[in-house]
Order: structure tokens, then C-alpha cells, then sequence
């Protein structure tokens, strides 16, 4: 099932924070931020169903990767 | 100083020289889980003969965190206060990163209990306090030291042993065998029963030293102290405790590329030893080099066959869930088997034992899994997440709850077990029975040393207990014609409410709260609570 967008007009805007937050980092260290941030959004998001529900959608998107 | 093992005496059991009547009991392993099973069927009247191939205590302090629940069965036993009163008491957790703190814990942070969260105190004297217990019942409780059980047969009544003696083999019979033989359960390998579950690679090394000056920093206070990648053992884990005698526990992680047998040296160890305490002096008690797995067996009970303690169940030692899940074990049988051997109960109360111990060990093993995970990290992505949750701690208290150096031994709930009735209180339906500091005829007692070892009705304030056939009756606040206390400092009346009726099963357990005066409610409750 396909997650409902919910960035609305804000994509791009999102998207590029994002990459300025790494800006200058290592490999290791973006790593790093990245686990980071998965925890502090796991705890706002703080619904284990939802989480699940979400490791489950990224973890399936990334099947068609190469 | 060093403990000194002396050894029990062996005496020629009466098989060796004529056939012995079939006894109700046999317990096969004479460990604390082994002698507290023997204790506690003895409380209950029931006669068991306890052997072990052995003739010493631990050797080394193997098991040293007794959790309060524990400590609480132990108190019904008759060796709670020697424990207490010999181990050390602590109920903070320290967690480290590197060498600064990122949390720390309080296991019992209120008043008004009879034990702490924890004692620490080393197998050994557990064991020596349980043998001097058991040996108070020396019409009940058969101790025989070198006596090796090497092959038993279920008979489907009844099932018979053989053993080995330094005088020779000889048979015994007996209605019960109760395996408590460890980890390494002979009993389940002849029975060739899976015991299946998560083996785990990392090396482990545990150090006893004896020294004087305590490493707890300038107030001394026992504590547990656990260092993520500490500066003196990088990018591992290690593990401090005190135990009496001023011995502290060390344990390290060694990864899995070790050689246990070359890490075990007074050479490989005294430098590591060094590089946590510096240059104090210190003797080396004991150390051990070990691995560890959490598995389980399916079923706890096999027809007449009984697995108690790590026989069945065997966990990773972060959480303390071992010898205390044991123990637990330990205090679910004994009133059950004591019910079926005296008729009061049907056999079907033993499949209960099932029920709620292997529910209460597969609770252990998740926990300790969970934790050895989050310890031991298997991959890359494991390890930076492991770290960044430690580097979060120090800012953000949720990051906090998820480092998981042992969630430690808690009471497990029953709760929704078949033997329960539903309902709702304070403490509910299924959960051990909660302390509280009591004043009564006698002086100042605790709720658990009144109320445990028989089912008790518990009632507060004007409420009236009826007398029911095989019910104990506890007032608190009240005035009866029954043994009625006071709540001192109101703990009692704040931790289970004033208007509930309680009925305690003789584990210490809540098998039924209810609202009103139900006497048909409550002896249906107790006659469920039988298996009847």
C-alpha cells in the first residue's frame, strides 16, 4: 500500500533541509545522522504500529533497488 | 578472604543395601534452585530426597544478583534475612559511555518494603544458607552428596532412578522427579529434548577480586556500573558489581575472536584487571571465560517428569533472570505439588506450572535477548545505531529508555492465566503481591511475611472477611476475629486501595480481587485457583 503524501507543497523545501543537514559530513558521520534522525522521529512519531508499518514500506520500496 | 568449600559429607543411602519405598520426591541437583524446591515442598509438608553428584557449593560466585522478588520467597523460605543481612544491597544502575555517564536507574525508589531491589551475594553462600536451611528438616528433606542419577524411566505412574554412589550403583523410585540440574541438564539430554533458541558469539570474561578500596567513587555506595566502550577496554563492554568480602565482580567483553582458554590467565587478566583499577592492590578470587546462549524448553512439564530452573530455561546473565527466573519456578511449583501429592488438587494443577513459567521464562529470555542485542551489536549499522542512541541519551530522555545494558529481574505477572479470575485493582490479577510495612500484635512485620506459603484472603478496613474452608484471613486496618494489622505509614491502604478484596495464592500471587462480599464468588475464585 502507498503512504498518503503529506508534504503537500513542502517537497522540495524538506528535501533540501535534508541535505543541508549533511553538508560537510563524512560518510560515517551522515551515517551517523541518520540513525539519529531515524530515533527522534521514531519517538514523534511514537506509534509502534505506525513504525512498523513504516520500516515495513522501506524496507519493501528498497527491493527494487539495485 | 577466600571462601572455604568445605565439603558435605557423603553417607551411604539405605538403596545401596535394600530397595527404598518410593518416595514422593526426588529432586535431582542440590544448586539453590534444587535446595529451594526441597525447602519449599518441606514448608508444605512433603517429603523429597535431594541428590547431586557433587559434594561442594559453587565453585565461585557464578549467580550474585538476588532480585527483591526473590529476596521475597527466600523471606517465606526461612533464609531471607541471612541473605539481607550477609549480601549487599544496591538499587541504582549506572550507564557509561566512554567514560562520561548517560543514565542511571533506581530499581526501588520508595519506601516501605522489607527487601531492596537487589542483593548481591556470591552462589556460594546462597547455597550454604539453603543446605543449613534444608538440613532443619531432617524429616523431610534427604540430602545425599555423590549421588549421581545416571539413567531415569518414566513409568507413566512413577518414575525410577538409577545412581551411582562411591559405594556403588543403586535404584530408587519416586512419583515426582523434579530435574533441577542446571544448564547442562543430563535429564533433558537423555530425554533428548530440543533445547532450542539464540546462541550468542561474543566472548565474556568474568574476574572476581578481592580488594579494599572500593571503585564506587568517594561515597562508596554499592551500585551497578555499566560502561559502553569504556577508555580503559575500547570499543567493548564492562560490568562492575560488589559483592560481600569485598569482592567486586568485573565482567568484559572479549568479542568473538578470543581464545577462552588463553584469556583465562592470571597473565591476559591482570592487565586488564590494572587498567580499570590502577595500582590498588588486589587479590584474584576467581575468573571464567564464557559464552552464552537463551533457549528454552517447549514444555516445562514432561508426564512426571519436572524441569525446574536452567534445566529448562537458560538466558544471557544481563538481567539477572537466571537464578532468579529459577527461583521463581521454584515458588510456582511447590504449593502445586504439594496440592496433587496431598490430594487437595487434581494432577491437571501441575500442567499450570506449565502454563505460567514458560510464559514467565520466555518473558526472560525476550528481555535478555533484547539486551544482548542492544550490547553486542552483529553489524556495522547495529554499532552506529547502538552509539547514537548513546550519544542522544545525554540530551534527549527518551534516547535514554532505549539503552538496554539488562532490563533486570521483576516479578513476572500472571496475569490472564488460566488459574486467575479476571478483574481489575491495584495490583491485579496475576501479579505478585506488592509490600508494605504492617503493625500488628506481634509488633512491626511486612505484608509478605504474613500472607505468603497458604491462600489468604486480604481485606481492608471495615470490611469483614467470611470463613472459608482452606482460606487464611489477613485484616489490614480492621477489626476481626481474625489476625488483623495496621497499615504503618498507610503503604499498605495506598498500594492496594481500601475497598478491594484480595485473594493471594500461597506464591504470593493475586488470583482474584473483588468489589463486594461474594462469599460464592470468592470460593469459586479459590476452588479455579486449585485447578479444581
Amino acid at each position: 500500500m502507498a503512504l498518503q503524501d503529506k508534504l503537500a507543497g513542502n517537497g522540495d523545501a524538506f528535501y533540501s533541509a535534508l541535505m543541508d543537514i549533511h553538508e560537510g559530513l563524512s560518510e560515517a558521520q551522515s551515517h551517523a545522522l541518520n540513525a539519529r534522525l531515524v530515533l527522534i522521529m521514531a519517538n514523534e512519531i511514537a506509534d509502534l504500529d505506525t513504525l512498523k508499518n513504516l520500516f515495513k514500506a522501506a524496507r519493501d520500496a528498497g527491493q527494487n533497488s539495485k | 578472604m577466600a571462601y572455604d568449600y568445605a565439603p558435605f559429607p557423603y553417607i551411604a543411602p539405605p538403596g545401596l543395601t535394600a530397595p527404598e519405598p518410593r518416595h514422593p520426591v526426588v529432586i535431582v541437583g542440590a544448586g539453590p534452585i534444587g535446595l529451594a524446591m526441597a525447602v519449599d515442598l518441606a514448608l508444605h509438608g512433603v517429603k523429597s530426597v535431594v541428590l547431586d553428584d557433587n559434594n561442594v557449593v559453587s565453585v565461585g560466585s557464578r549467580a550474585i544478583c538476588w532480585a527483591k522478588r526473590t529476596l521475597e520467597i527466600f523471606d517465606r523460605l526461612g533464609v531471607g534475612d541471612r541473605m539481607l543481612e550477609k549480601g549487599v544491597t544496591w538499587k541504582v544502575g549506572r550507564n557509561f559511555f566512554g567514560k562520561d555517564e548517560v543514565y542511571n536507574f533506581d530499581l526501588l525508589p520508595e519506601p516501605g518494603h522489607k527487601y531492596p531491589a537487589f542483593i548481591n551475594l556470591q552462589q556460594y553462600y546462597v547455597e550454604q544458607y539453603l543446605v543449613e536451611r534444608a538440613l532443619e528438616f531432617p524429616d523431610l528433606i534427604d540430602i545425599r552428596f555423590l549421588n549421581k542419577v545416571t539413567n531415569h524411566t518414566d513409568h507413566g505412574t512413577h518414575v525410577s532412578l538409577e545412581v551411582e554412589t562411591p559405594d556403588g550403583p543403586y535404584t530408587l523410585e519416586t512419583d515426582w522427579y523434579i530435574a533441577c540440574d542446571g544448564a547442562g541438564s543430563a535429564t533433558r539430554k537423555r530425554m533428548e529434548l530440543p533445547f532450542e533458541g539464540q546462541t550468542f558469539e561474543e566472548h565474556f570474561l568474568i574476574v572476581d577480586v578481592e580488594m579494599e578500596t572500593s571503585p564506587f567513587g568517594d561515597d562508596n555506595t554499592p551500585e551497578r556500573w555499566f560502561w559502553f566502550a569504556p577508555p580503559f577496554h575500547p570499543g567493548q563492554s564492562a560490568l562492575l558489581h560488589k559483592q560481600p568480602d569485598n569482592i567486586y565482580r568485573i565482567d568484559l567483553q572479549l568479542g568473538p575472536e578470543t581464545d577462552p582458554k588463553a584469556e583465562a590467565t592470571e597473565e591476559k587478566v591482570l592487565p586488564r584487571i590494572k587498567a580499570i583499577i590502577g595500582d590498588t592492590p588486589f587479590r584474584l578470587d576467581w575468573m571464567s571465560v564464557y559464552k552464552f546462549r537463551c533457549a528454552k524448553l517447549d514444555r516445562f512439564v514432561h508426564n512426571r517428569v519436572l524441569f525446574v530452573g536452567d534445566s529448562g530455561h537458560v538466558v544471557s546473565p544481563f538481567g539477572a533472570r537466571g537464578g532468579n527466573g529459577g527461583i521463581q519456578d521454584v515458588d510456582n511449583l511447590g504449593w502445586k505439588l504439594a496440592n496433587v501429592l496431598n490430594a487437595n488438587a487434581p494432577a491437571a494443577l501441575i500442567e499450570t506450572y506449565n502454563e505460567e513459567r514458560t510464559h514467565g521464562s520466555a518473558e526472560n529470555i525476550l528481555n535478555s535477548t533484547r539486551a544482548t542485542n542492544f550490547m553486542t551489536p552483529k553489524s556495522p549499522i547495529e554499532t552506529i545505531f547502538r552509539d547514537e542512541v548513546l550519544n542522544l541519551a545525554t540530551t534527549h530522555p527518551f534516547a535514554r529508555k532505549l539503552i538496554n545494558s539488562g532490563r533486570l529481574s521483576r516479578p513476572c505477572s500472571l496475569a490472564d492465566m488460566s488459574l486467575q479470575t479476571q478483574g481489575d485493582a491495584p495490583v491485579r490479577p496475576g501479579d505478585a503481591l506488592v509490600d508494605a510495612p504492617l503493625r500488628g500484635p506481634d509488633g512491626d512485620t511486612w505484608l509478605i511475611s504474613e500472607v505468603q506459603g497458604k491462600f489468604t484472603l486480604l481485606g481492608f478496613g471495615d470490611t469483614q472477611l467470611p470463613n472459608i474452608d482452606g482460606i487464611t484471613r489477613v485484616g489490614i486496618n480492621s477489626r476481626a476475629e481474625y489476625k488483623c494489622f495496621n497499615a504503618t505509614d498507610d503503604h499498605a491502604l495506598q498500594r492496594y486501595g481500601i475497598d478491594t478484596i484480595y485473594l493471594l495464592r500461597p506464591d504470593g500471587h493475586v488470583c482474584a480481587v473483588f468489589d463486594t462480599l461474594d462469599i460464592k464468588a470468592i470460593t469459586a475464585a479459590y476452588q479455579h485457583a486449585k485447578g479444581t
